[in-house]
């Protein structure tokens, strides 16, 4: 057909109008199937990695990430926490499960974009009980939470260092929002320091930690026993502020750019 | 008769992975394992059958100066179509396909056969014309994804043939997807000239 400006405009608008009616068609039927299959993954997801349960809190937001408590008739069995990290290819999402006493019940990965065949193995290679990669029984604070390589006690995925270091790091995160304790910043250095994530803390999240130690719990789980946390340091009154780190500098006399 | 040999066309004589080497971009992106790449092939076979069949009966309506606009308009929308209905009915497969699915608007195959054969042939000539091109898009990767998964990780469409550990990682990766596509191209070429 010879085109000209008429029939151009006009058979590219009815084009565009029909298509954009189907999909709008469409959406409205798929809208809510999709929901409902992100919905069910996300719940099959919590029941994964979480010890028996009969009900749970609504889901609450502790340092950004989602955490979800169960309970057996009124027992505190644990918490489910949604958790992110940056790992080699993309965001890694997963969602870990903690028992009442702050171990590591299971976890499941949400979404991950790691090199098929080297990162990808984190789906099951931390839940492997095989050497030291297993996580499951773990207290990310009472063991050196961290790759052997960085001195820690748990063996990074064969040739995806990267990838187990960003685990690592959501599945602590994760662990600190599920105690109450203030975030670590940054990657390098809690991979590197595990247990000196409070001491990089600013004096005014470490004072607020100190102020509230005891994490609001329902009455209805005093018997069991309150997650183990070790107690933040006081910032010191001869606390100096690097500029070089950005932080409140516990130990002057220890950083070497002032 | 005639029609048995459109359809044929796309599978051996044309196909459009090893003969016209189109649409190289989900082809070495999907092909990680066999079922990717055949739900891959699927999911082109049926943007591409739907397309060719709706531009070819729109071919008398749509302005010489505007064919290719018109074209990526109806091709997106059966894109977009697929992918809600794939997100919603079959989410795992979604997950592992994801990002490919929307670049089966800018697949050069379904542009190239509605602009080389929708465009001046009739509906069923189209329709048969986009079940073969995609079955040997559908072929071509589901071959290309076992080669790299068998070489890769001793797997075939999930089942174990031999232990991961003697697989070559490589064919798994960017670079194993070359090598294999190269070397899938140089023995299908060497049979077809036979």
């Amino acid at each position: 057909m010879k085109s000209n400006f008429l029939n151009m405009a006009l058979s590219l608008t009815v084009i565009a109008l029909v298509a954009a009616g189907a999909l709008a068609w469409v959406y409205t039927i798929t809208k809510e199937p999709i929901s409902l299959a992100k919905e069910q993954k996300k719940e099959q997801a919590i029941k994964d990695v979480l010890p028996e349960y009969t009900r749970t809190d609504a889901p609450e937001t502790v340092n950004g990430l989602t955490v979800v408590r169960a309970y057996n008739d009124n027992t505190f069995v644990g918490a489910a926490v949604e958790t992110a990290g940056n790992g080699f290819g993309g965001t890694i999402r997963l969602m870990v499960g903690f028992d009442a006493d702050g171990n590591i019940c299971n976890y499941s990965v949400l979404e991950q974009a790691e090199t098929p065949g080297l990162g990808t193995k984190m789906v099951d290679w931390f839940k492997t009980a095989k050497n030291k990669q297993d996580i499951r029984g773990l207290n990310p604070a009472k063991v050196k939470f961290a790759v052997s390589k960085d001195g820690g006690d748990i063996d990074a995925i064969t040739a995806a260092t990267i990838s187990s270091r960003a685990f690592l790091q959501a599945v602590h995160n994760a662990y600190n929002a599920y105690a109450g304790n203030p975030q670590a910043d940054g990657l390098s250095g809690a991979s590197a320091h595990p247990h000196t994530i409070d001491t990089t803390a600013t004096d005014t999240t470490a004072a607020k930690v100190a102020a509230d130690s005891v994490p609001a719990l329902p009455e209805t789980i005093v018997a069991t026993p309150a997650p183990v946390r070790k107690p933040a340091p006081k910032p010191q009154h001869d606390s100096v502020h690097c500029p070089a780190h950005d932080t409140i500098i516990v130990e002057p006399e220890k950083c070497d750019t002032l | 008769m005639k029609n048995l040999k459109i359809f044929l066309n796309g599978i051996i004589k044309e196909n459009p992975t090893f003969v016209l080497l189109l649409g190289m971009c989900p082809t070495l992106g999907t092909t990680t394992s066999a079922i990717n790449g055949m739900s891959m092939g699927l999911a082109t076979m049926f943007v591409l059958i739907c397309s060719n069949v709706v531009i070819s009966l729109l071919k008398k309506l749509i302005p010489d100066k505007v064919h290719i606009p018109a074209y990526i308009v109806v091709i997106a929308t059966f894109v977009t179509i697929l992918q809600m209905c794939m997100e919603a009915y079959l989410p795992a497969l979604f997950e592992s396909l994801g990002l490919f699915i929307p670049l089966i608007v800018v697949n050069c195959i379904v542009l190239g056969r509605a602009e080389a054969f929708a465009a001046k042939n009739n509906p069923w000539a189209s329709f048969l014309d986009g079940a073969g091109i995609g079955l040997g898009f559908t072929l071509a990767l589901t071959l290309l994804g076992a080669v790299r998964e068998l070489l890769g990780t001793g797997k075939l469409f999930g089942a174990t043939l031999y232990p991961e550990n003697y697989g070559m990682l490589v064919f798994v990766l960017a670079p194993g997807a070359f090598i294999a596509l190269g070397y899938l191209i140089a023995i299908i070429n060497k049979l077809r000239t036979k």
